[in-house]
């Protein structure tokens, strides 16, 4: 079950919007393909993303993936923990598991991602 | 064929058992077309035979000569131990320690090696191995650039210009801009990295420097003041590439004292053989905060299921088997039998002994500088040096090539290895180490003082 | 954490002692060192171990032993060729003529180095087809890039500048994309059809004025000879691309196919899969690169070349003004390259053409044996080494791929190479190699065919392992997350240097 209050991206990203912020991770799918996470590399605050475009990887023991931008905007704040702790994305992906969060630049952006209910029918797929 | 195994109906079984009549059945899908000529080769030659030939090749080559040739590959002695323990299958017969379980080895002994390293070179993390020192020097040279994101890179004219060279290769395919810095002509410092050269370089806003590369010792032999070249590098963002030769690192400053983010260089003279060149061992090793950038293997120490401890490679999702295009470096096979190599050298020699290898051939040199001098070719440089040095040599080429028939390889002649230096027209390039004996300098002062005498007497006809 | 296994073996720091060691290298004269300046010099001594030669070779001995390798039993790892390696190259390269011949050595004194070079590249030219050969890159990976340095020359010699792409099909060696990157391409990766092979039209459609070159592996990474190479091929010279072939597979085709002749423009050899020189747990290796005529001016230099008069000589400096440049420091690994010459020349044409008919013999003869309890994805014939998978049995049992290599160990065998190519679901890639006798490959097929029937009855067994190794399964998640990349903390205190 995938939390029903955030959106997707068919790359497994998920985005929470709080007020005119939004909080980006990767997805319990996702962290599980990946299996054990070793390293997260993340953008300095202030850097500017623009919507799907690579902001970040994540690696692995024996996988590596890029972070896409599931919307534009700048990066407020980074999830120092994860420099230390890179396995709570396994463990706790909606939570503590948190990558980035942006200043949102163009809140239609987000109505555009996959609902939770989407996102479950594209992980079932496969 | 000389190395299979198959008994007489070995074949016959196989073919029956896929269900076809002859080998041939295997390769029609080859389109008929593309179907190779035959090859026109020797025929096969028994290995008694090969052994003769092999032996009479080698014997064609002339290593019976007084050699003072270094410049980046040095004679030293090599104890048994190395050799022998190269010489086991269980070490030369396997590959990368893909299965950490039946690899212990291996692994083991690569970890080993990069703390020997990290302890020579007062750095934290040394690769498990590279190609040899110029191609190392060339990826130190591309780590500056990743983790900087610029893209100049100042190079040092003291590095060994096949260095040079091949920093040029590489950096021209990733569009990167090298620029050499140059050295000092005359006064004390001559020979040395011109710091005020540098200091230019690096002063220009518009164009960011990513990394300085300087060696130490330098091509000439000349000790460069590194820390110096550190506090400039890091004056203006860019990282500090020294370039090393490890056995001096038992005498000389490590890299990590004296503020170098990476130090790159050749392994050889760590128990390898000359052998024309290769299979050598590239060194390079860097500071904690470049660990994600450095390029190619590296061991890490963890513990298995029952917390026995135990060896693995590790980060390995910076390679190009996991990362593809987005790979630190495409290094795959490495010099892993040559990190052996060096470490066993080291285990074989302790420190103690690398110190003296180091002294040795210092003081062979102090000995050579002064035999030279007494022969007619003094010192052309004021600096220190350590077991390398440059002598005058009018005509330098026709004498080095005349001392040959002496029995004398009198270096190398500096002209060739700066055509467009006219302070290093008339030089010779000469080297001393641990193994070089009194009786080959004498011989080498002998034939130089008759070389030079015929020469002013007869115009340097023979 | 710092339990030592039986078998394991504590390091060089731990066995060392002050004190211990010496006897090999005299001390030098007091003040040999006076000349560097002190802030020019060390400070403290460098903390390396101190050991007896006893302890030294009883430490890398009991070290060794804790390695597999082709000496000690079957090393079916695809891709990597783990041939035998003949002892007589072994002696070869330790012959004093060969050993301690300086690389900077004037010609007159490597004459038969440099003769050997020669041979060596003619040799390998004629087994490619190609008009040329350097031997300067170290290995597979420096091949490629060399011979991607070159076809970016060869472009921009012509003031074509607009090539910027590279095409690699999606089963490549990860050295192909890698090797685009450095050399300033971008990479376009090509997907593969259902038999296995390039998606012609996929690769069609992605080929055009922008495409520098083509990158393929031939017989492919899955062990299969690409069918409709003369249309790649075609295809992408119409475009004005090069085909840079990946020999790392040569070892299937000696004598029945020349990639030069076929229309490759370049390709590299691995001298240590086909040409049988040592892997070294790792390395060295070498790989040479074999070039058609219009490519000869952008070799690496300097070449080995007939000098006027007789005999032979390195190029000077400026020699071949469109070279690439240096490689490396020195001219080659030549020590690796007197063991392929040895080995080219015991063989001769008859015997290579031999090793591979040996070679894809063994790999068909295993995959029908293989294929008794695995699926075998691909039905063609294969080269010298095939792919099989476990997806059944991992739906079946749970049992993966990586469990069932992990139980070879226990039967006493080198796992295959696993999850590669990424193409197939669960595949292994087995490479027995002509090296290997009848009874040796029915062993490890009867082996396979075992672990199919205990991932069926007790999968525990199969994910448990391996039981009987040296150690058990590593955990590699905390190796990387904090990584311990050197020993800190030697044990003893260091005595000084005598000075």
């Amino acid at each position: 079950m995938v939390p029903g209050d955030l959106r997707y991206t068919k790359d497994h990203e998920w985005i929470r919007v709080e007020g005119d912020e939004a909080v980006i991770g990767i997805t319990q799918y996702a962290a599980d393909q990946l299996g054990d996470i070793v390293f997260v590399e993340l953008p300095d605050a202030g850097t500017g993303l623009a919507q799907h475009a690579t902001f970040g990887v994540v690696e692995s023991v024996k996988a590596v993936s890029d972070l896409f931008a599931p919307i534009g905007g700048e990066v407020t704040g980074t999830n120092d923990a994860l420099a230390g702790t890179p396995e709570v994305v396994n463990s706790d992906p909606y939570g503590e598991g948190w990558m980035v969060r942006v200043r949102v630049a163009d809140p239609a952006q987000v109505d555009g991602l996959l609902d939770a209910a989407a996102y479950e029918q594209l992980t079932a797929e496969g | 064929m000389p190395y299979g195994p198959h008994a007489a109906d070995d074949r016959a079984r196989m073919l029956d058992t896929i269900g076809i009549a002859s080998v041939d059945a295997l390769f029609e899908d080859i389109p008929e077309a593309l179907r190779a000529s035959p090859l026109r080769l020797d025929e096969p030659e028994p290995e008694l035979y090969l052994a003769a030939r092999l032996t009479g090749l080698a014997a064609r080559n002339r290593v019976d000569l007084a050699s003072f040739l270094g410049c980046g590959a040095y004679r030293h002695w090599s104890p048994p131990t190395v050799d022998q323990m190269l010489l086991r299958g269980e070490w030369f017969t396997a590959y990368t320690p893909y299965q950490p379980e039946v690899s212990q080895g291996t692994l083991q002994s690569i970890y080993e090696y990069q703390t020997m390293l990290a302890e020579l070179t007062g750095l934290d993390v040394v690769s498990a191995s590279h190609y040899d020192g110029g191609a190392a020097t060339a990826e130190a040279a591309l780590m500056t650039c990743r983790a900087t994101r610029r893209e100049r890179i100042l190079v040092s004219r003291g590095v060994h210009p096949h260095y040079r060279q091949a920093l040029a290769t590489y950096t021209d395919g990733a569009g990167l801009e090298v620029k050499e810095i140059p050295l000092v002509e005359d006064g004390p410092l001559a020979g040395t990295t011109d710091l005020a050269a540098l200091a230019a370089l690096l002063a220009d806003p518009d164009r960011p420097v990513a990394g300085v590369v300087v060696a130490q010792p330098n091509v000439l032999g000349l000790l460069e003041d590194m820390p110096e070249v550190g506090r400039l590098a890091h004056g203006a963002g860019a990282l500090f590439v020294s370039v090393i030769e490890p056995v001096s690192l038992a005498v000389l400053a490590p890299p990590g004292e004296y503020g170098a983010d990476i130090a790159a260089g050749e392994g050889q003279p760590l128990g390898i053989p000359l052998q024309f060149g290769g299979p050598y061992l590239g060194i390079v090793a860097c500071t904690d905060a470049l660990v994600r950038q450095i390029p190619g293997r590296l061991v890490g120490l963890t513990h298995d299921l029952d917390g026995k401890r135990a060896f693995v490679m590790t980060m390995r999702a910076r390679e190009q088997d996991i990362r593809r295009e987005k790979a630190a470096s495409n290094i795959c096979t490495n010099q892993a039998l040559l990190a052996l190599a060096a470490s066993v050298y080291l285990a074989t020699i302790g420190p103690h002994g690398l110190r003296d290898v180091a002294a040795l051939g210092a003081a062979r040199a102090t000995e050579l500088e002064a035999a030279l001098a007494a022969a007619g070719a003094p010192r052309i440089h004021a600096g220190p040096y350590l077991n390398e040095l440059v002598v005058r040599v009018p005509d330098a080429r026709a004498v080095h090539a005349r001392l040959l028939d002496r029995g004398v390889l009198a270096g190398i002649p500096t002209a060739d290895l700066f055509p467009d230096e006219p302070s290093l027209a008339d030089g010779l390039l000469v080297c001393a180490t641990e193994v070089t004996t009194p009786a080959e300098i004498d011989l080498f002062a002998s034939a130089l003082r008759l070389e030079l005498a015929g020469a002013a007497i007869g115009g340097g006809a023979r | 954490m710092s339990v030592v296994g039986e078998r394991l073996q504590p390091t060089l720091f731990e066995r060392s002692r002050p004190g211990r060691g010496g006897g090999k290298i005299p001390h030098p004269p007091a003040g040999a060192l006076d000349r560097i300046p002190a802030g020019a010099r060390r400070a403290t001594p460098a903390a390396l171990p101190e050991l007896a030669e006893p302890e030294v070779i009883r430490h890398y001995t009991n070290l060794s032993q804790l390695n597999y390798a082709v000496d000690t039993g079957f090393y079916p790892l695809g891709s990597c060729t783990m041939k035998f390696n003949p002892r007589l190259n072994e002696w070869a390269a330790r012959l004093p003529g060969f050993a301690n011949l300086h690389p900077m050595a004037p010609d007159a004194v490597a004459q038969g180095t440099l003769q050997l070079l020669f041979e060596l590249e003619q040799q390998l030219a004629e087994i490619s087809g190609m008009d040329a050969v350097t031997l300067q890159p170290a290995a597979g990976a420096h091949g490629e890039l060399t011979g991607i340095l070159m076809v970016r020359a060869y472009h921009l010699s012509r003031g074509d500048t607009a090539r910027t792409e590279v095409l690699v099909p999606d089963s490549s060696h990860g050295t192909n994309p890698a090797t685009a990157s450095m050399a300033g391409f971008r990479t376009i990766t090509i997907p593969s059809a259902p038999d296995g092979g390039v998606d012609v039209e996929a690769f069609r459609s992605a080929l055009g004025p922008q495409t520098a070159a083509i990158m393929i592996t031939n017989p492919s990474t899955l062990g299969l000879f690409e069918r409709r190479i003369g249309e790649l091929l075609e295809a992408t010279h119409e475009a004005g691309a090069l085909a840079y072939m990946d020999g790392a597979n040569l070892n299937a085709i000696l004598g029945r196919f020349k990639p030069g002749e076929a229309g490759f423009d370049v390709m590299h050899f691995n001298t240590h899969k086909t040409f049988s020189t040592p892997h070294g747990g790792g390395g060295p290796g070498a790989g040479p690169v074999g070039v058609r005529s219009h490519l000869v001016p952008f070799l690496p230099a300097p070449r080995v070349v007939r000098a006027e008069g007789g005999g032979f000589r390195l190029e000077t400096p400026g020699e071949r003004p469109q070279t690439i440049g240096r490689m490396r420091s020195f001219v080659a690994s030549t020590g690796v390259l007197v063991r392929a010459y040895a080995y080219i020349r015991a063989h001769g044409a008859a015997g290579l053409r031999e090793v591979s008919d040996d070679a894809v013999l063994a790999a068909n003869y295993l995959k029908v044996r293989v294929g008794e309890a695995y699926e075998i994805p691909f039905d063609q014939p294969c080269k010298h080494e095939f792919v099989a998978s476990a997806a059944r049995i991992k739906a079946a049992t749970g049992v993966r791929t990586l469990d069932i290599a992990k139980r070879l160990i226990d039967k006493g065998y080198h796992p295959p190479t696993i999850y590669f190519p990424h193409t197939v679901e669960e595949g292994m890639l087995i490479e027995p190699t002509e090296t290997e006798s009848l009874e040796t490959m029915d062993g490890f097929a009867d082996a396979l065919i075992e672990i199919a029937r205990e991932a069926a009855e007790d999968p525990e067994l199969v994910k448990g392992a391996p039981h009987d190794a040296p150690v058990r399964r590593l955990d590699e998640a905390t190796a990387a997350r904090q990584p311990n990349l050197r020993w800190r903390g030697m044990t003893g205190a260091q005595t000084p240097c005598p000075d």
